[in-house]
């Protein structure tokens, strides 16, 4: 693959770069960065006209679905709507059937990634923390990391017995990979399936208390105190509270990330009033007040990741009474335009800081190395221009579903391709 | 006149000026009830559906009879259960619906914003009677019907609705529609029964009967859940009983006669003290009446407005 993208800005928090430049890229690996770069006869060249280039993004938290639940979305599809949303790496959550808790469905679904799109997208497994994730046994960990899980986290549940998460964080430090955790306090939710508070009472839909959150990354936390090699990641966190536990645990420097998700810095619990079954999440969408928390906690550095719970369903799954509807929308292919709408046009975060939140830091916690944007390294970057207006259409989306909320919302900002592994895939 | 939906899907964001026609409409029909012949026509040729996913028999019979009354062609269809365990899915029953040519669907569900989905889907006019913990609306205009007649005027009276709030829609609907109507609405109960941010409705929350009483004009008397006791929301019917169960006693503490409303059915001598349910200032066979009355007016502003 030999490419020459002509004026990109190229925006590289690694060395803080931020101008715009010529790069060149033959057989996947950068050749040349610099200005008036002529092109082989053989490069496609494409004019970037000022839009960024960047490091590959990744997205920490998808359900992809395969094994398992195929009709939802399968792991081609999962890539597809990855690339076509910017993102040149996904992890991909445990919840499969069979669940991702032992090697050879670890092993399975790395595989399949690199398939999928000729490997264009990286697929990253998640292990299962438990067995079955039924919180029960320990998953075999070790042999999962062997096999390519890049953490662990029982997601969709959470890791609930104390011991368990005791034994989790103790037993992951051994070898360095973070436990994710999905954190409610499972007695506390049981039927729930909005934020409680004045909406949910409006509605008489049975009501998710922040504190079933907040109280599990409490405890998780007073666990790591004692477990200090582990590394411990809150999965879409929710509450201002959640947020000021996180703070104050980084102030302790105990080993604490944490990443919110576009719809939670988006969308707040009013959303749930004309009953649209694309508004019910887990974590539930939450008060402005937590909107703002989360954009403020986005700012100050405690959410150190934007990552989406891009959660694919079926219209016949979602189209029925709200009770009954299973929680979760599709992100992937929206995060960017919310990200650049919500964050970055307010002044919350700078490009370079909100590249950051989608490409190192995520890298980072999942112990994948850098991207390095030089001359000698393989190419893994992200295309995407800034500034145009976009209006969300689910038919369009490429993931096999379409469960968003977002259908008809225009967002400012939008993905122009993805270059990896020696692959380079535009969007139409 | 018309109102200003083709559905009632619920009492919050309905205007004081079409609670007043429905109420005024249900009293021409409550004389019609108390003729020797109690069947009108305006609805003749319109057929309803009663879909109950919920049990119920008070209320279906009550729809049943107002809509017989005007002269509609009626079915019913009763299935218990949620999509999920009933195999067929509420949108392919909404489907259904829309294929028989029904022109208005009343429908009771347990879950709450299912006649929402039902009114996106279908061309009928629906009517809510009864979605999970959110909203009985025609309970809510029954409810004020039979305080209006006694009363003379909503505005400026102090309904007092006691006991599980939380898990109450009639609470809801009632709390809705008094409050436009002007009039004062409290609600008492356990703490553990009340739902979250209730207080941002506009009404006040006691937690003592006797902290009440002095100020009301009527007291709305929900039902307990039996089942409840066991889901650790309150010790026991016992303990209910002795500190919310509204009695003859409490009541005769106050300076004038209270009002006594229950939506039914009643569990005697726990929420209420059978004397009392059956007592003078006891308006619930009224509410029985009236509910008849109401749903008459509710299915003829809505079905003569196609």
């Amino acid at each position: 693959m030999n490419v020459v993208l002509k004026s990109a800005r190229l925006i590289d928090p690694a060395t803080q770069r931020d101008e715009v430049i010529d790069i060149q890229i033959v057989d996947g690996v950068i050749a040349k960065i610099g200005s008036a770069i002529r092109a082989q006869s053989d490069a496609r060249i494409v004019d970037m006209k000022g839009a960024i280039a960047s490091p590959g993004f990744i997205d920490m938290h998808v359900h992809l679905r395969e094994p398992g639940f195929e009709h939802k979305e399968t792991i081609a599809t999962g890539c597809t709507s990855a690339a076509e949303g910017g993102f040149t790496a996904v992890c991909c959550m445990p919840n499969t059937n069979p669940a991702i808790d032992d090697e050879s469905v670890a092993r399975y679904v790395h595989e399949e990634g690199k398939r999928a799109l000729e490997g264009l997208v990286d697929v990253f497994p998640i292990g299962a923390v438990t067995k079955g994730r039924k919180g029960e046994e320990l998953a075999p960990m070790a042999e999962l990391a062997a096999a390519g899980a890049v953490g662990f986290s029982d997601d969709g549940a959470p890791v609930a017995n104390a011991g368990m998460m005791r034994s989790a964080l103790e037993y992951s430090a051994m070898f360095g990979k973070p436990v994710i955790q999905h954190a409610e306090e499972p007695t506390m939710t049981k039927g729930g399936c909005m934020h409680e508070g004045r909406t949910s009472t409006l509605l008489g839909l049975p009501g998710i208390a922040p504190v079933a959150e907040e109280m599990m990354i409490a405890r998780d936390i007073m666990l790591l105190r004692y477990a200090p090699k582990a590394r411990y990641h809150v999965a879409h966190i929710s509450t201002r509270a959640s947020v000021e536990i996180v703070r104050n645990a980084k102030k302790e420097e105990l080993s604490v990330t944490c990443e919110v998700t576009p719809h939670h810095f988006t969308l707040t619990d009013e959303a749930v009033t004309t009953y649209d079954t694309n508004t019910k999440m887990n974590p539930p969408l939450r008060t402005v007040d937590d909107v703002q928390a989360m954009k403020e906690a986005l700012r100050d550095g405690t959410i150190d990741v934007i990552a989406t719970d891009h959660a694919p369903h079926t219209i016949d799954e979602k189209e029925v009474e709200y009770t009954a509807a299973p929680f979760g929308i599709v992100g992937l292919e929206t995060a960017l335009g919310l990200a650049m709408v919500e964050l970055v046009e307010p002044g919350f975060l700078t490009l370079m800081q909100l590249i950051e939140k989608l490409s190192a830091n995520p890298r980072r916690i999942v112990g994948l190395p850098a991207i390095r944007i030089e001359e000698g390294a393989t190419a893994n970057l992200t295309l995407f221009r800034p500034d145009v207006r976009w209006t969300v259409d689910i038919a369009a989306l490429r993931s096999k579903s379409k469960n968003s909320p977002f259908h008809g919302r225009v967002l400012v900002g939008k993905a122009m391709g993805i270059i990896n592994n020696g692959k380079i895939r535009l969007n139409a | 006149m018309a109102l200003e939906s083709r559905h009632l899907l619920g009492l919050e964001g309905v205007s004081k000026e079409d609670l007043t026609l429905i109420l005024d409409t249900a009293r021409s029909f409550r004389e019609v009830l108390e003729r020797p012949i109690k069947k009108v026509p305006p609805l003749q040729g319109k057929t309803i559906v009663n879909l109950f996913f919920e049990s119920s028999t008070r209320t279906r019979i009550s729809f049943e009879l107002a809509e017989r009354r005007l002269s509609a062609d009626v079915v019913n269809f009763a299935a218990s259960g949620s999509s999920v365990s009933k195999g067929e899915t509420l949108k392919d029953t909404a489907r259904n619906i829309e294929a028989m040519k029904i022109d208005m669907v009343v429908i009771r569900h347990e879950s709450a914003g299912a006649p929402h989905f039902l009114s996106r889907v279908v061309r009928a006019n629906v009517i809510n009677a009864g979605d999970g913990l959110h909203e009985h609306p025609t309970q809510g205009l029954l409810d004020m019907m039979t305080l209006r007649e006694r009363h003379g005027s909503l505005e400026g009276m102090h309904v007092c609705i006691v006991g599980d709030i939380l898990h109450s829609r009639v609470a809801r609907s009632n709390i809705h529609g008094l409050r436009t109507m002007g009039a004062d609405v409290s609600v008492c109960g356990p703490s553990t029964l009340m739902p979250a941010r209730i207080e941002d409705l506009g009404v006040r929350v006691y937690h003592r009967l006797e902290d009440v009483i002095p100020s009301v004009d009527a007291l709305n008397v929900l039902r307990i859940q039996l089942e409840r006791q066991h889901s650790g929301l309150f010790p026991s019917l016992r303990e209910y009983h002795r500190f919310f169960g509204v009695t003859k006693e409490r009541v005769d503490r106050a300076p004038k006669p209270i009002t006594i409303m229950h939506p039914g059915p009643i569990n005697r001598d726990v929420e209420i003290s059978a004397d009392l349910a059956d007592g003078e200032h006891s308006v619930i066979l009224e509410q029985v009446t009236n509910g008849v009355a109401v749903r008459m007016a509710v299915l003829y502003l809505l079905g003569s407005s196609n």
